[in-house]
């Protein structure tokens, strides 16, 4: 008997609107030592169904319907509060998403590890606070913090993205569950650090013959760690198999849409790069910011961007690619003079920006413009698709009162929303249709410059798509330049002309997009480059035993 | 943590000097003194007076020395108790107020912080609508009502609790704490549900219920702290709202506080008295204030931990 056994799962959320089928009829297995990957896009159930195996979901408005999930065989979704605490962190745990906000910031790291252990329901299990840090500084050696000792008392805020995700993942298995349930573990995090943090638990998982439950919608790194899949769309399975059968020979479409949509290999379309036709110009750049927060007599200065000197010609895309923390996002503000730079100089078709007052940029403003990472919050709430877009034209006097409405349905076709949804407000639209919003904004004026800071992150990966070619269309057809700004590498690849690699605040490496993916220079580059999962999992297999 | 002490008390002091100067034109440009009276006093004797506590001198004169008395600690003298100073009626009255204000304090957190939590539990079922309703209740019920119903009750069908006094009879402070706490507990009560809800919402809860904690631990040891945040900034002004909105409360029950002198002085056209209350209260919810920020930095690591660098 496997040691989780779901079948026919149904999670229905009852809102205002109506039911929504979260889940539908879902049943998998999954046994002791291996791996079940759940992938689908952003609501397709996958998370609400491993929540609702451990009654995690608010209830209301989510209710279960239906299903059985025997684990042991007992059924999880009858076994009352009661037993629930005892399957709750012992033999089944849970490594959320977002280790940022998933660790209570009022208490120690130590104390929230320890808890699992010194609140044990099961009193002969429970443990002396003593007993319980000595084994949580175990753990914590193990998931590879350094002096744990000393961190044991440091709060959340004190550690890095990474590291608390390595805290969360010891808080996980500090009571040696049979089950461990990891919800996009890495997706917050960059590269490097989400290969460390697989490589843990495939390790962990290996020695400790745990059962891994792995919700992911990156399917590179679903085909590097997962066993069986299950291909998760609306709240259904579309399909249920070993890796190698999804991977190699899908038989749904679905998965094969999902597939063809990873962003894969270089740019398709020729370059549309005008040689000595420069467009920006930017010599040694530096934008530092004063820290207050950091503790210590002095104020900590921040180079957030350090020295940094780049060209972009005319109708070229330039990718620029870095961790968090780079420095990236500053770069691409204080180009805007968005941020205030500290030294160096950036022009713009040869005119100075730097040290223009902020009616002096007026003019410049119209010809620059910027796409934001996240639809949901760069646009503003209570402004209709009509007012948004309608806001820059008649700001910059390229419309009036007669012709704005004409205009506004031009830009509502360029970037291909129906007309019908003039009126309507951000919150009505999907990911994919806000991004479109604000790229129709960043066009309005007639750019020539547009800097798009990570456009596509926040995106599922078909609409990511989609995305990419709509702006590889209007670059196309508007003759934009573009800098475009992301950690995701495979996306830069797919879009970029030429590829700068930015790392603490300075360019380290630059270079035309395939030569540099062929043949990178610096260690950091290549190791940047290495980190990247593959979606094929036998080159992903290979690549992760090369390492 | 004390250059943030240092820096907001020397915000207190231009604070504290427009208040001061405001209250010094308000009063005197008030219709009437403190030497109006009833009665017809020969113009000698009026005259005589307002040389004794130099009301005849011109107003800037009396600004400026009133100043440098308050500087060095005194408020004057009362010019409606003949041969008492305002610091010492201050003092006289002052006990039985903060004492007051405690007990109120203390009515309202244990009621409005239990009623918020328990709705916030249980969000927009009778355990959040049941306690919800009476909290408006409680905001909209003015104490000169609440009190006197109290006492209609409790002291004179029932006979539970004397009607008035302070510290005469055992439990007369109850009906005075509950009459002046209540309007606080139910504002207390709307702030903690709604700290607690927002916290509730929060991933880090999740975390906590996945490890297996109980909901009463979740509650006390996850939740309280980040939930009950809006409540400890609400402290400061409740604190001082509490001393200074008691003068209500301490006339219907005949209680010898410092509220009572206050409204008295402002009929009285008791000048110091009138300025030194303000300038006494003003302090007080200063200090208030600040200690209630204090407090909201040192339950916050984060904030702890730079406000320690910076001292």
């Amino acid at each position: 008997m496997a040691l989780l056994e779901v079948n026919g799962l149904k999670v229905y959320f009852h809102t205002r609107n109506g039911v929504v089928k979260a889940v539908d009829d879902v049943s998998f297995t999954v046994d002791r030592g291996e791996t079940l990957a759940i992938v689908g896009e952003s609501g397709s159930g996958k998370s609400v169904t491993c929540y609702s195996l451990l009654d995690l979901l608010p209830k209301p408005p989510a209710k279960i319907e239906g299903g059985t999930a025997l684990f042991d065989g007992e059924d999880l979704l009858r076994c009352g509060a009661k037993r629930m605490r005892h399957y709750r962190g012992n033999d089944i745990a849970v490594v959320f998403q977002d280790p940022m906000t998933s660790l209570n910031p009022y208490i120690s790291i130590g104390e929230q590890l320890i808890e699992p252990l010194i609140y044990h329901p099961d009193n002969q299990r429970k443990q002396s606070r003593e007993d319980a840090r000595a084994r949580a500084i175990e753990l914590l050696v193990e998931v590879g913090i350094i002096n744990p000792q000393a961190r044991f008392d440091c709060y959340p805020h004190e550690f890095s993205g990474g590291m608390r995700q390595r805290v969360m993942i010891a808080m996980a298995l500090i009571n040696e569950p049979r089950l461990l349930i990891c919800d996009e573990p890495t997706t917050a995090l960059d590269v490097t650090i989400q290969a460390q943090i697989l490589e843990l638990i495939k390790k962990l998982q290996q020695t400790r013959d745990v059962a891994v439950i792995f919700i992911s919608h990156d399917l590179g790194v679903v085909a590097g760690i997962a066993d069986k899949v299950l291909v998760m769309c609306e709240g259904t399975i579309r399909e249920a198999g070993d890796t190698d059968a999804i991977f190699y020979h899908s038989q749904n479409d679905y998965t094969k849409k999902l597939l063809n949509a990873i962003p894969e290999g270089a740019k398709t379309l020729p370059s549309r790069l005008q040689a000595d036709n420069l467009l920006v110009e930017v010599t040694n750049l530096k934008t530092h910011f004063i820290d207050h927060s950091k503790a210590g007599r002095q104020h900590k200065v921040i180079k957030a961007v350090d020295g940094v000197s780049l060209a972009i010609q005319r109708g070229e895309i330039l990718g620029l690619v870095g961790e968090s923390g780079s420095g990236k996002s500053t770069l691409g503000r204080s180009i805007l003079q968005l941020a205030p730079t500290t030294a160096g100089q950036v022009s713009f078709d040869g005119n100075p920006l730097t040290g223009l007052d902020s009616k002096q940029m007026v003019p410049w403003r119209r010809k620059m413009q910027m796409i934001f990472q996240d639809p949901y919050a760069s646009l503003n709430p209570r402004m209709t698709v009509y007012q948004t877009l309608a806001e820059p034209l008649l700001y910059h006097g390229l419309a009036n009162s007669k012709n704005i409405e004409q205009q506004v349905r031009q830009l509502m076709d360029d970037v291909g929303l129906a007309h019908g949804q003039m009126r309507k407000y951000p919150h009505e639209f999907s990911g994919g249709q806000r991004q479109r919003i604000a790229i129709g904004r960043a066009i309005a004026t007639k750019p020539e410059l547009i800097i798009a800071d990570e456009p596509v992150s926040a995106l599922d990966v078909t609409i990511q798509a989609q995305i990419l070619d709509l702006i590889l269309d209007l670059v196309e057809r508007h003759n934009l330049t573009m800098l475009f700004i992301s950690h995701d590498l495979s996306v830069v690849r797919c879009i970029s002309d030429r590829v700068m690699v930015m790392n603490k605040g300075v360019i380290i490496e630059q270079g035309d997009t395939e030569t540099l993916w062929k043949n990178p220079q610096q260690a950091y580059t290549q190791q940047l480059l290495k980190a990247i999962p593959i979606a094929d999992p036998r080159l992903e297999r290979s690549r992760l035993s090369n390492l | 943590m004390l250059r943030f002490v240092f820096y907001r008390l020397l915000q207190a002091i231009p604070v504290l000097l427009i208040v001061i100067s405001l209250t010094f034109m308000l009063v005197h440009s008030a219709p009437g003194g403190p030497f109006s009276a009833d009665k017809a006093v020969p113009p000698e004797v009026i005259k005589a007076l307002e040389a004794q506590y130099n009301l005849d001198q011109p107003l800037w004169q009396q600004y400026i020395s009133y100043l440098g008395d308050v500087l060095k600690g005194d408020f004057g003298p009362s010019f409606k108790y003949p041969g008492r100073d305002v610091t010492e009626l201050i003092a006289a009255g002052l006990p039985a107020t903060a004492e007051l204000a405690f007990y109120a304090m203390l009515v309202a957190l244990v009621i409005g912080v239990s009623a918020g939590v328990a709705a916030a539990m249980r969000p927009n079922t009778a355990q959040d609508y049941i306690p919800m309703s009476a909290a408006m209740i409680g905001i909209c019920m003015p104490s000169f009502l609440l009190g006197p119903l109290l006492v209609l009750v409790f002291g004179i069908y029932l006979e539970w609790l004397p009607v008035s006094g302070w510290d005469d009879m055992p439990g007369d402070k109850i009906l005075p704490a509950i009459t002046l706490g209540t309007g606080y507990a139910a504002y207390i009560a709307r702030l903690s549900r709604g700290g607690m809800l927002e916290v509730l919402s929060q991933d880090y809860i999740r975390t906590a219920r996945a490890k297996g904690l109980s909901e009463p631990l979740i509650i006390a040891k996850h939740a309280l702290r980040g939930g009950l945040i809006p409540v400890i900034a609400f402290l400061g002004p409740a604190f001082a709202g509490l001393l200074g909105g008691s003068f209500v409360v301490e006339t219907i029950f005949q209680i010898p506080g410092l509220g009572r002198f206050y409204v008295q002085a402002a009929f009285n056209r008791d000048y110091t008295m009138i300025l030194g209350t303000t300038v006494f209260f003003s302090t007080l919810i200063i200090v208030f204030n600040l200690l209630s920020d204090m407090l909201a930095i040192w339950l916050n690591p984060k904030l702890r931990q730079q406000t320690r660098g910076e001292s």
